[in-house]
């Protein structure tokens, strides 16, 4: 911060503004994100509502779900994903334009939720894509989303544009390409994206739970 | 412009001169903020370009095959006769409705009509148009 805190306080008091180009960039950032109009199950509705009238998304300047991924910067992974879905979801995430956001809302979206046994369901978004944001909930109710949303319009708010924390945009040799599964014989290959999942995860070769790391 | 050439036309007090000056002022107010606008997005967001980011389609889903798809011309034939006989249908309409009023010329004029369309008909079908092949 170029500025003292206290200073600026002061500074406000007698009528003077201060600012960094950083709280503008991102200020104006943080108040333009654009969602993407998707949505995979229950936890849609939600995220409709939210929109509508009366809790209106709109308030924070997620005025409008863009239908192009390609114009939107905020993916609202709502409900569960199943392994069919799974590499059409990091393909959408991948056609975003950067920078770009991920809240996983729901059980289902972060876990795999109740339906986490099932052989068919992804246990969780963050294993492919990094997530910003998890809201858990089942589904979470619309004050949970914009809960989330705040949160990230929060982290926004604090991202520095030097530095080794500055986000993925501003550094031109981060990674931009997050590899979309494929449909393998029993399970997605691969299972998780190294990159973005450290955690142990299932092996596809049929060992037990956890023995890969 | 150049500075000599505004000079020039300062000192003969041309009548244009506020009219120039206000074409290159709204040149300017509609030209700034774009340029303003495509440098800061070249050098503040650099672009992450990849094979999937520049695919055409948008759904998720991988784009397979080819956009161009070969049908078959005899459709465009069977398309244009159905037109044409289309047409004809719809002249008879109000023909038929007020055919009481009508004289003779009338009469005469839709038979011509429906002849020839009745020789197309026939034309068509000696060329083989009707048939699926």
């Amino acid at each position: 911060m170029a500025v003292e805190p206290d200073l600026k306080i002061e500074l406000g008091k007698q009528g003077v503004f201060v600012t960094t180009i950083s709280e503008i960039y991102n200020w104006g950032r943080k108040n333009s994100v654009w969602p993407m109009q998707f949505g995979l199950a229950c936890c849609a509705i939600e995220m409709i509502a939210t929109t509508m009238a009366r809790y209106d998304l709109a308030r924070f300047g997620a005025e409008v779900f863009r239908p192009s991924p390609r114009q939107a910067d905020l993916m609202i992974i709502s409900g569960t994903i199943t392994k069919k879905m799974a590499p059409q979801v990091v393909r959408l995430y991948n056609q975003m334009a950067e920078p770009k956001y991920v809240i996983a809302m729901g059980a289902c979206a972060i876990s795999g939720g109740p339906f986490k046994q099932g052989y068919n369901v992804l246990k969780g978004i963050d294993r492919y894509i990094p997530v910003d944001v998890h809201i858990p909930g089942c589904p979470p109710r619309p004050e949970a989303l914009i809960h989330a949303f705040m949160t990230l319009q929060a982290r926004i708010d604090a991202q520095p544009l030097t530095g080794g924390d500055r986000p993925r945009h501003l550094d031109a040799d981060a990674q931009g390409l997050f590899p979309v599964p494929e449909q393998g014989a029993h399970d997605l290959e691969p299972p998780v994206n190294r990159l973005v999942w450290p955690l142990p995860a299932p092996s596809t070769s049929g060992k037990p739970t956890g023995s890969c790391e | 412009m150049s500075a000599r050439l505004l000079l020039d036309m300062t000192m003969a007090s041309n009548p244009y001169l506020p009219l120039a000056v206000l074409f290159i002022a709204a040149l300017g107010f509609g030209l700034a903020p774009l340029g303003l606008a495509w440098a800061w997005a070249r050098l503040v967001s650099p672009a992450k370009p990849n094979a999937i980011k520049n695919a055409i389609y948008e759904c998720g889903l991988e784009s397979r095959g080819d956009a161009w798809v070969q049908f078959r011309s005899a459709y465009y034939l069977y398309a244009i006769i159905f037109l044409i006989f289309d047409v004809e249908a719809v002249f008879l309409l109000p023909f038929a409705v007020a055919f009481t009023g009508l004289g003779v010329g009338a009469c005469v004029a839709m038979l011509v009509f429906v002849l020839l369309l009745a020789e197309g008909l026939a034309w068509a079908w000696a060329k083989g148009v009707l048939t699926w092949a």
